[in-house]
């Protein structure tokens, strides 16, 4: 079999035999937020116009929680060492480890946010923009995190200076993805913003591995 | 004849001149022990031989072949201080993909490999159960089945009972005999015949 198909298949039996690390960004995505019904208001009014901003901050925050994990056994056990040895293309493998944690918190997210749309009383056009936006921009949210899981890789308790080194970069994704959704229940076009969303994911899709690839030799020398 | 060759390498660690200068060439067959004090620049020069640290100066080539070369990186192996393995996969699924990295192998001979080191019948037993020493052979028998022509072995003897060593010596013996060549460091005397010694 292919090495970066069997990087992929690795990466997610590893994953599955260790559920914890899997269902733990996810259950945080859910419970963050349901509990703005309950601060803000229970309002059908109130929820349904700030729905899809809520559910875009948790699952970017869900997200960068999921970050660590996707290098950090892999440095700690030396197998990424084996990876930069090999004569396989290093970013490529780096891609089937993104694809994987794509699979594992992109995926599931985009399918709960229907769920939670309805929670926030999210009409039918909104939640189907919401999937679409989350569809186009939770693998942005992968490639980009990449590049600072790898930066930081070595480093012991760095939950914080990841989230400064990515938030940043984020911050467009979730402007434009959040502004569809809301223009979209106003019936307003939303296929800037769809462009947009889409361009970044070409864009960070073409350099991400590369750039993690060699941010990750830098860290392991 | 192949070679690896060495001219002028240098290395830097944090205020630490590790090595300057140092020349020297490994011809298939031969067998080079590298000694030396805790700190002297062992692990160093093998990570820089395998290409996962950068070097200050100097130059490696093995055929005329750089150490970026996908031509030299085929034929690597290199065994570090860490174990190479998820402690979620079994011992068979973790040889699988690290054999994969290198040049793929079948499944066959890796149960075979996983048996000749002394590991039959715990294939499908999770890495996490191993203890250090079994989690070495898991890694030695990727090694013992992998096609590459340079092993580059960073204490590959730590953790192994005398048997173990036993093995893994005949092994490298086995692999310079069939046209290989091996650099090892190790604080433990070794009984291998034909060995020449780097001092560091």
């Amino acid at each position: 079999m292919n090495i970066y198909l069997q990087t992929l298949k690795r990466d997610l039996r590893v994953a599955l035999r260790n559920p914890s690390s899997v269902l733990n960004p996810l259950l945080f995505f859910i419970i963050s937020v349901s509990l703005f019904p309950l601060a803000i208001s229970p309002e059908a009014a109130v929820l349904s116009q700030i729905a899809a901003g809520i559910i875009w901050v948790a699952s970017m925050l869900a997200v960068l929680l999921s970050l660590n994990a996707l290098f950090h056994h892999d440095f700690e056990n030396g197998i990424l060492e084996q990876m930069i040895t090999s004569h396989h293309s290093l970013p490529l493998l780096i891609l089937s480890k993104i694809f994987a944690h794509w699979l594992l918190t992109g995926i599931p997210i985009i399918l709960l946010s229907p769920l939670l749309g309805l929670f926030l009383f999210l009409d039918d056009e909104g939640i189907k923009i919401l999937m679409i936006t989350l569809l186009l921009a939770t693998p942005s949210l992968s490639l980009i995190g990449s590049i600072g899981a790898s930066l930081v890789v070595g480093i012991k308790n760095s939950g914080m200076l990841l989230s400064l080194l990515i938030l940043p970069l984020y911050i467009p994704i979730l402007i434009f993805a959040s502004s569809a959704v809301s223009q979209a229940q106003f019936g307003l076009t939303i296929d800037g913003q769809l462009y947009f969303l889409a361009m970044f994911l070409v864009l960070s899709l073409i350099s991400a591995p590369f750039v993690s690839a060699i941010a990750l030799k830098i860290s392991l020398e | 004849m192949s070679s690896l060759v060495i001219n002028d390498l240098s290395c830097q660690r944090g205020y630490n001149q590790l090595f300057s200068n140092l020349s020297f060439q490994v011809n298939v067959g031969e067998v080079l022990h590298i000694t030396g004090t805790n700190g002297s620049g062992k692990t160093s020069l093998l990570k820089i031989l395998a290409g996962v640290s950068a070097r200050e100066h100097g130059e490696i080539s093995w055929n005329q072949h750089s150490v970026k070369s996908e031509e030299y990186r085929q034929e690597v192996f290199y065994l570090g201080h860490q174990a190479a393995l998820s402690g979620e996969l079994s011992s068979l699924e973790n040889l699988e993909f690290l054999s994969a990295l290198n040049k793929s192998t079948d499944q066959q001979q890796l149960i075979q490999a996983l048996g000749d080191i002394g590991l039959k019948g715990y294939k499908d037993e999770y890495c996490a159960n191993l203890s250090a020493g079994q989690k070495r052979r898991v890694i030695l028998a990727g090694l013992f089945v992998s096609k590459a022509k340079i092993w580059l072995l960073d204490e590959p003897f730590t953790a192994l009972d005398p048997t173990g060593v036993k093995i893994v010596e005949s092994r490298i013996e086995k692999h310079c005999n069939n046209g290989g060549l091996c650099l090892f460091t190790t604080h433990q005397d070794s009984a291998l015949a034909n060995q020449r010694v780097l001092a560091l």
